[in-house]
């Protein structure tokens, strides 16, 4: 796990109080930093989808500048658990 | 100035299709994989006919559209003039079927 994405989990967990973090550095298989999130918080309650990754985008603005692109899942705990269960 | 110029603009051609796209390369030719899966699932979903605008051919376009959307990606997907997306959302759209709704409220059947 890269030095980045373990920043991009920390900082995830601690704004956005995300109960979990993958963060997955797809640099290899692109031509540039890349990284590929899924997000797990209770804040993304009763959000649109839209409005989930601009909370995510906002929280990790400084790093977005370095980073060429960025995937990402936004998921509540309970949708997760039921993807989980899937 | 340039930077105002551009909003000006930018608020217009988001206006004149029902469907607008902000993309590396054209439909025809993605010129990356983020851009093409937006391709491929308006392709998947009929919707042949939207605007698409190339931001590599741009530089103040590519600037410009992020700063109007407040997004800070590529490619930006806009419906009746609203800001959609990017790849991400446009995908899990296309699979929890919030995107054939979306289309019909544009008149486009899937």
């Amino acid at each position: 796990m890269s030095q980045i994405a373990d920043q991009l989990r920390d900082k995830l967990t601690k704004e956005l109080k995300a109960v979990h973090v993958e963060v997955e550095d797809t640099s290899a298989n692109r031509c540039a930093a890349s990284f590929k999130a899924l997000v797990v918080s209770p804040q993304f309650e009763g959000k649109p989808l839209l409005q989930r990754h601009r909370m995510v985008n906002t929280c990790l603005a400084e790093e977005l500048k370095e980073i060429h692109a960025f995937e990402q899942k936004t998921l509540t705990p309970e949708q997760w658990e039921k993807q989980k269960s899937q | 100035c340039s930077a105002t110029g551009i909003k000006k603009d930018l608020a217009e051609i988001v206006k004149k299709d029902k469907v607008v796209v902000f993309m590396k390369g054209d439909p025809s030719q993605p010129m990356c994989g983020f851009s093409n899966a937006v391709v491929q699932i308006l392709r998947m979903h009929g919707v042949d006919d939207y605007a698409s605008y190339n931001v590599l051919e741009d530089q103040r376009l590519r600037q410009g559209v992020k700063d109007f959307s407040n997004w800070p990606t590529i490619p930006q997907v806009y419906f009746n003039g609203e800001f959609v997306g990017g790849c991400d959302i446009l995908l899990q759209m296309h699979q929890n079927g919030d995107l054939v709704e979306e289309l019909e409220k544009l008149g486009i059947r899937s």
